[in-house]
């Protein structure tokens, strides 16, 4: 194939005030990120709130409309049969425990020990009413069966003493 | 360096048929040869074109930057067509992420969407870019349309960092991004072939569509100076 195709002539006028825009351009969307790290919105935007912050709230979680965040606490799920039937389990983090009441039937990888977002309020009785119950997963693909993979990374750890502590 | 020229069309076609190859392979492999995910079952699959998505959507924007600098700084109207074909390229590309991941959402968190950090970051990349390729088409003027493009795509460039890192800095429903520890090997294979599949696919053809830009360009720029000897520079 012959390639007749050449970029359009005349090329741009190389001038300075295009380059100062460049300068410009970088400037505002290096200040734009660095307001954004360094301003604090690591604080002020929560998406939720773990068991900890809810119990901190106090009153203030009463009635207005968060999110509670953390793993479901084991032993702790409770379900009563059926469609539309109640759903109790416990929120932790580890140090704190939320009680939560949910009805219906939750996403099928709902089980203990995994992450839980819910979206609700919390009742004067101290439990969590959710009204939207959301399952996050981790990061962990794992074949069912995993025989060779990972015992042979965990093998040369081991053996060079790389074991790293709440991996 | 290719960008400030134009690649010729049988590089560009010899990517694709690459990309396409590698992504035949990974579909395979993803779809026949891995085990299914512990908890996750076969929706777990839907990560082999995700995650390729998310990579390359964010490495196309960055490469669309790396241009649009490149055009401010230098000039010359092959940073601005492969500007135009990169800004294209990772639109698409966070479409089908933000789609294939509400499709993996719905069976795993029960949600199609929430209004997550990662989310919503990812929401907005989409939009900027959008936003960009809607500037393009409204200005005429093909060097005000270089340029102006060019100033947004580096002001909304700063979205790119705060995605990738908004599992880590906050809260989030979506999980932290996954490594060879943390993801069994069978599946890291169709992972890796779909994404060089994609960045190829993708790179074939903005390569080619750099050549539409250039085209058109052109064409805005009137009837064509007497040709120049063969050879010569193609910046002035």
């Amino acid at each position: 194939m012959t390639d007749t195709l050449r970029l359009p002539t005349p090329a741009p006028r190389r001038n300075n005030a295009r380059r100062w825009l460049a300068v410009l351009a970088v400037v505002v969307a290096a200040a734009g990120f660095g307001l954004l790290t360094a301003g604090g919105i690591g604080e002020n935007l929560v998406y939720y709130w773990g068991p900890s912050d809810v119990k901190k709230a106090g009153d203030q979680a009463i009635g207005a409309t968060i999110r509670l965040g953390g793993q479901v606490a084991k032993g702790s799920i409770r379900q009563s049969g059926g469609e539309g039937s109640l759903l109790e389990f416990s929120v932790t983090d580890g140090k704190a425990v939320v009680p939560v009441r949910s009805t219906g039937v939750p996403p099928q990888m709902f089980r203990e020990d995994i992450g839980v977002v819910v979206e609700g309020t919390m009742t004067k009785e101290g439990v969590f009413e959710c009204r939207r119950l959301m399952v996050s997963h981790g990061n962990e693909y794992r074949a069912p069966v995993d025989a060779e993979a990972p015992d042979m990374e965990k093998l040369i750890k081991s053996t060079e003493g790389l074991q790293q502590a709440g991996d | 360096m290719i960008l400030p020229r134009l690649a010729s069309p049988n590089l560009a076609f010899a990517l694709v048929a690459l990309g396409v190859l590698l992504l035949l392979a990974g579909s395979y492999y993803g779809l026949f040869v891995s085990p299914q995910e512990r908890y996750m079952g076969d929706v777990q699959r839907i990560m082999y074109v995700h995650v390729p998505s998310a990579w390359n959507a964010m490495l196309l924007f960055t490469l669309a930057m790396g241009c649009a600098l490149a055009y401010l700084w230098r000039g010359g109207w092959g940073w601005d067509a492969h500007h135009e074909a990169l800004l294209e390229g990772a639109a698409v590309l966070s479409f089908l992420l933000c789609v294939q991941g509400s499709i993996w959402a719905k069976p795993t968190w029960g949600v199609w969407w929430d209004w997550d950090p990662r989310l919503t970051t990812t929401a907005v990349m989409l939009l900027a870019l959008l936003g960009i390729l809607a500037l393009r088409s409204a200005v005429d003027d093909p060097e005000k349309r270089a340029t102006w493009s060019a100033v947004a795509t580096i002001i909304a460039f700063v979205d790119v960092p705060i995605v990738y890192f908004s599992v880590r800095w906050w809260n989030s429903l979506h999980q932290m991004q996954s490594s060879p520890e943390t993801v069994s090997a069978p599946f890291i294979v169709p992972l890796r072939l779909n994404a060089f599949g994609v960045l190829a696919l993708m790179g074939g053809l903005a390569l080619l569509r750099a050549r539409v830009a250039a085209r058109r360009t052109a064409k805005e720029l009137g009837p064509a100076l007497p040709p120049m000897p063969a050879g010569a520079a193609l910046e002035a």
